[in-house]
């Protein structure tokens, strides 16, 4: 009924009319629809979702140290989820063990990166403690590979994350000799510099880095620092928390609870 | 990537799953190598320029052309090294103000552009008009359009080339002190290594830089001499190991001040760096670098150059003197070249968790290799040559054309 009184009017108007309407409409429409598609582009770009406000959210990742179990099903979801290379000399993401006897002397090993767990411990001394760490590039706040890039094709996002431009990434490689952590390295294929984003292209639409979601002890805790209930926030509030070589006064956003003095 | 699985097997105690491969390798050692190369051929020719040192005229334009030829060659190391050469113009175009190595093309743009090329050309155009002017062929156009049409010989226009090359000298030195210092601190700030961070290492480069090219140019001066079967000139030659006395002991004591005081702080990393002195870097380091790159030729140095009395402690035939001065030459061009080596290749050897140490294996070709290596070593000395038939810096090329201007 509505379409077919629709149709009338329009029967009725002028066909002069009708053309410029048309013409107005598209002289709105143009810079409009330019608009969305710029928009669209950019979401697409940062592989961000619609509306998603990046100055609202600063991330970071707690790791509860006593929590982990070696399993290593956080690096191997995380080379399937990136695709990462799959030789061991590349990863976003490893888990170390540490091993400390009664002599005092550690030792510390990662077997391709813990993906597939470890092998069982064979010193002859006896084991005064031993635990594994998750590690992953700390997203500083003061970050020194970003610093050095020489073409800024490394930056930090608004929400606190630190990225690679590949389009942009000359292949200098001082990034990865700057970041003391080791958590960078030249992907072979693009030969460009690779690093954790914390799942970039998942956080943005509200779903947990894969190390988090697959980990089954809930070693890996990730949040928003921002937002007193988010449950980063919690878990800084009731562990005393660590970060790796705070000397070098790079400020992490990868909290450590219950970190030894041994973890470098 | 089967060279990473076998440095993965070799890998001694624990480092970073993604520090089994080293990504500065031999071309970043050929970079500062050459680039100190420049800077010190400059200085020396600045000390016949501003500081007046008459004796070491006859090296004066030799200094300058190797410096052109090792500068032209700079950056071809650093191009090849980059995974994107395509994308290199980028640290041109949208630089990262913060970043030490996007500062690279504009010192070396300024290096080039405003003191090496300006200088050349005001110390040779007086020559380049009267050359063209007596010359026949290719090279009397080639002379004549380096003048860029500036063809005045009066005594007002010559007297301005001096002084306008001595200025530039000038505002050269702390170029070349800026130019290596660069290079230098490139290394140095990387707070993430210890084994470079270091407040040191820009000056420490610095003084390396000019022995190395002080060393050069005393070597092409005695084999380009020979060859021409001209006199060595032995005041000159004399004078040029005296200096390269003096920069090896001020570049030995900061070495040893950097080493003595790495050793008296004993910093969390010490274990680590002094697992890899005496093992990985035991050759390059102890051996080459500390022993045969620099004690053997301080004591050659001070015993038969006239360096520290203002004559040889021991008295030599000139042919003998010259033999020792060319020997400690090569010796600091390897001990030099073991510099770069150290601070590079063992910046990378062990882990910045300070608990193992790596292997660098070198490839034999590829672009990282040792044939290019070697080939942009031997590169600047063809470039050099090039230079020389076009720009001859020989003191008889100039007296020749005095006496031809008298005459006229």
């Amino acid at each position: 009924m509505a379409d077919a009184k629709r149709n009338d009017a329009a029967k009725q108007q002028p066909e002069s009319a009708s053309r410029r309407e048309f013409l107005h409409t598209c002289s709105l429409a143009g810079p409009l629809l330019l608009l969305t598609l710029q928009s669209t582009l950019l979401e697409a770009a940062t592989g961000t979702e619609k509306g998603y406000q990046a100055r609202e959210h600063r991330y970071g990742m707690g790791v509860d140290v006593s929590r982990c179990i070696g399993c290593g099903r956080c690096v191997d979801a995380c080379k399937n989820e990136n695709d990462v290379p799959r030789e061991p000399y590349y990863f976003r993401t490893w888990v170390e063990r540490y091993v400390i006897n009664s002599a005092h002397e550690t030792s510390v090993d990662s077997p391709n990166g813990g993906i597939d767990g470890f092998p069982g411990i064979t010193t002859e001394k006896s084991i005064l403690r031993t635990f594994f760490v998750p590690k992953l590039c700390n997203q500083c706040d003061d970050p020194p590979c970003v610093q050095v890039c020489p073409v800024g094709a490394t930056f930090s996002t608004e929400d606190g994350v630190v990225l690679v431009d590949k389009d942009y990434c000359i292949g200098c490689r001082y990034c990865v000799q700057a970041c003391p952590y080791g958590a960078r390295f030249i992907d072979p294929r693009t030969r460009t510099a690779d690093k954790c984003t914390f799942c970039y292209h998942r956080i943005t639409r509200d779903l947990l880095p894969a190390c988090v979601e697959v980990c089954p002890t809930g070693a890996r805790v990730f949040g928003d620092v921002k937002q007193r209930a988010s449950p980063l926030v919690q878990f800084n509030r009731f562990h005393k928390i660590h970060t790796l070589k705070p000397h070098m006064n790079t400020k992490p956003k990868v909290f450590y609870a219950d970190l030894d003095e041994e973890v470098r | 990537m089967e060279p990473l699985g076998e440095v993965l097997k070799q890998v001694q105690g624990y480092i970073y799953p993604n520090e089994v491969e080293l990504h500065w390798s031999l071309l970043i050692v050929v970079y500062p190598y050459v680039t100190g190369l420049v800077a010190g051929a400059f200085i020396l020719a600045s000390l016949v320029r501003v500081f007046n040192v008459k004796e070491l005229q006859p090296t004066y334009r030799l200094a300058l052309l190797t410096a052109l030829a090792y500068l032209i060659v700079a950056p071809l190391p650093l191009l090849a090294h980059l995974a994107h050469p395509e994308r290199a113009f980028e640290i041109f175009l949208t630089p990262n103000l913060h970043s030490a190595m996007a500062m690279f093309g504009f010192v070396y743009a300024w290096y080039l552009m405003v003191v090496l090329l300006l200088e050349i050309w005001f110390d040779y155009r007086k020559d380049l008009v009267l050359w063209s002017a007596e010359e026949k062929g290719w090279r009397r156009w080639l002379h004549w359009g380096l003048t860029l049409g500036a063809t005045d010989l009066s005594d007002k226009s010559v007297r301005f080339d001096s002084s306008a090359g001595r200025f530039i000298t000038i505002i050269g030195i702390p170029s070349a002190f800026l130019l290596h210092g660069y290079v230098g601190f490139i290394f140095g700030s990387v707070k993430a290594n210890p084994w470079w961070s270091s407040v040191l290492m820009p000056i420490v480069f610095l003084f390396s830089a000019i022995v190395s090219g002080i060393a050069l140019v005393l070597l092409l001066y005695v084999i380009t001499t020979l060859v021409r079967r001209k006199q060595i000139d032995m005041p000159c030659l004399d004078k040029l190991a005296s200096f390269l006395f003096y920069a090896l002991v001020v570049d030995f004591s900061l070495e040893m001040l950097d080493f003595i005081h790495r050793l008296y702080e004993a910093e969390e990393s010490i274990g680590i760096l002094s697992q890899l002195v005496t093992s990985r870097l035991f050759l390059s380091l102890v051996i080459l670098q500390a022993l045969l790159g620099t004690v053997l030729p301080l004591l050659i140095l001070g015993i038969v150059s006239p360096a520290l009395r203002g004559r040889s402690s021991l008295k030599t035939p000139d042919e003998l003197r010259r033999l020792l001065y060319v020997a400690a030459g090569v010796l600091i061009e390897v001990g030099i070249f073991s510099t770069r080596w150290n601070v590079v290749i063992g910046g990378q050897l062990f882990s910045k968790s300070l608990r193992g140490l790596t292997v660098y294996k070198m490839q034999l070709l590829g672009i990282e290799g040792l044939v290019v290596g070697g080939a942009l070593l031997l590169l600047p000395l063809v470039l050099l040559l090039g230079l020389i038939v076009l720009l001859p810096p020989w003191p008889e090329a100039e007296a020749h054309l005095a006496k031809a201007a008298e005459a006229s």
